[in-house]
């Protein structure tokens, strides 16, 4: 892997989660009836930042939680899975507007998990999706209602997302797979 | 995901393998208290519950689990098999094998047929008790059930008191309960003991483990695998090895008891400590086992179809 790019530094980071946040607000008038879920795994950090600047614009309580999509991908058996971890969603999100958060839009199947994973746990008023970067190649009809950048990619190159809570530290490069460079 | 395609023994698990199934159940714990119990991810798969020997909670269990994880659960039991007509094991397995099925569960009365079964056939199989030999998700289910008690095993002293001799879950539990760092005990009359004990620490009445121990394990007589009368009369036999009223006042407050059932009562376990649909004491938690069997069993078929 080489590095190519750098597309958000650690400001830019900090900015894109400001933008977001008032965005949310805007779109729903205002935290209230909003649930925020961040995805396993850097979808959480994230989450949880944009609920922190939530709370702070809003000055109240904003629902919190964490989705695993383990138990709803449909690449089973391929043999590429991470360890489960716990889904904590400690409300009732019927009727309620869910925020699903994740770091980067790809093909679009995880936050196709994502969203049946959410439907068997109530009957949401809408389900939102914010995404850190939107780096193409869909593969089913989704799109992101709040995007930090969209960074046009090919195959052969890899969106690296690293936060401080997972990696110790903020920003987001783009890769390029070696054997592929001429 | 597991060291090992299939689960025939304690032995053939990792201790890495044991803590990623009971992580992963605690997943399970969760789905299995929700309004929709199910998830999609085993949907399309097969699973063949192939019983040779009865068996009630084991045989719903993994059917519950198989269910709600979306997988498709045939049940075969022997008693209503062709088996009956004197089909053998593996003109069975050949028929079974021939409708594509994804993972076999084995029960047999027999100690060593479900090894068999397993080099017979390419799929995964899960061992469900084989005679006198192990019953490894049994094992596991009770661990859970400790961990979601205590939070940390190592260190916890554990009583198994009862049929020792004939008992495939003492077998596992043991193995397994001394991979996790927990202090086992025995507690059986000498004539339910194997002949070579050297290793364990054997007590011949309960009453010298009552007060000292945090997990008492009943087990059940093994009246159907016990070929001679092993005992002279209950009445002896509740004298030194049963829980009533009075030996379960002496426990830890913290102590739990457990059994794998089926239950005998007034046997092991007094009527009055067993009670009607629940036990008036909180420390009785054997439908914890059941529940916690069920995400086991979840996290064991997800973990080997993975």
């Amino acid at each position: 892997m080489i590095e190519k790019a750098n597309i958000l530094n650690p400001d830019d980071l900090e900015r894109v989660i400001k933008r977001i946040s008032h965005e949310i607000l805007e779109r729903n008038r205002g935290s209230e009836n909003l649930v925020i879920i961040g995805l396993r795994k850097r979808g959480v950090p994230l989450a949880r930042r944009i609920a922190d600047r939530i709370e702070s614009f809003e000055e109240k309580k904003v629902d919190f939680g964490k989705l695993d999509i383990s138990f709803y991908r449909d690449d089973f058996g391929m043999k590429i899975k991470s360890d489960v971890e716990k889904t904590e969603i400690g409300f009732d999100i019927t009727d309620k507007n869910v925020i699903l958060v994740d770091d980067v839009l790809f093909t679009g199947r995880t936050i196709r998990a994502a969203m049946d994973a959410i439907i068997d746990l109530g009957r949401p008023r809408s389900i939102q999706l914010v995404v850190l970067i939107d780096r193409g190649h869909r593969e089913l009809p989704i799109r992101a209602d709040y995007v930090g950048k969209n960074v046009p990619t090919s195959r052969n190159e890899l969106v690296m997302v690293k936060l401080k809570e997972t990696d110790g530290e903020d920003g987001v490069i783009l890769l390029e797979k070696e054997e592929d460079v001429k | 995901m597991l060291s090992k395609k299939s689960i025939l023994q304690v032995d053939d698990l990792e201790k890495e393998d044991v803590i990623k199934i009971m992580d992963t159940a605690d997943s399970f714990t969760d789905i299995s208290k929700r309004e929709i119990k199910k998830v999609p991810i085993l949907r399309g798969k097969a699973v063949v519950n192939l019983f040779f020997e009865s068996s009630t909670r084991t045989r719903t269990s993994f059917e519950v689990a198989a269910k709600r994880l979306s997988a498709d659960m045939i049940n075969f039991s022997a008693s209503t098999s062709s088996l009956k007509k004197g089909e053998s094991i593996m003109d069975t397995l050949r028929t079974i094998l021939a409708m594509q099925v994804d993972l076999v569960v084995v029960r047999h009365s027999d100690s060593g047929t479900v090894k068999m079964v397993d080099d017979l056939i390419d799929i995964p199989v899960i061992n469900a008790g084989d005679g006198k030999h192990q019953h490894p998700t049994q094992a596991l289910l009770d661990l859970y059930t400790i961990r979601s008690r205590f939070k940390e095993c190592r260190g916890l002293k554990v009583a198994i008191v009862g049929d020792f001799l004939n008992s495939r879950v003492a077998a596992s539990d043991i193995l397994l309960f001394e991979k996790m760092g927990m202090d086992v005990s025995i507690v059986a009359p000498s004539m339910l003991l194997p002949e070579d004990c050297s290793g364990f620490k054997i007590y011949s009445c309960i009453d010298d483990v009552i007060e000292s121990a945090d997990i008492i394990y009943m087990l059940r007589m093994q009246f159907e695998r016990q070929g001679r009368k092993f005992y002279p009369s209950i009445r002896e036999y509740n004298r030194f090895f049963s829980l009533n009223r009075d030996r379960v006042g002496r426990m830890k407050e913290s102590a739990v008891i457990m059994h794998p059932g089926p239950v005998n009562r007034g046997i092991e376990i007094s009527d009055e400590v067993m009670g009607g649909t629940r036990s008036p004491y909180s420390s009785v938690i054997i439908e914890d086992q059941v529940t916690g069997g069920v995400a086991i069993r979840m996290a064991i078929l997800y973990l080997i179809l993975g």
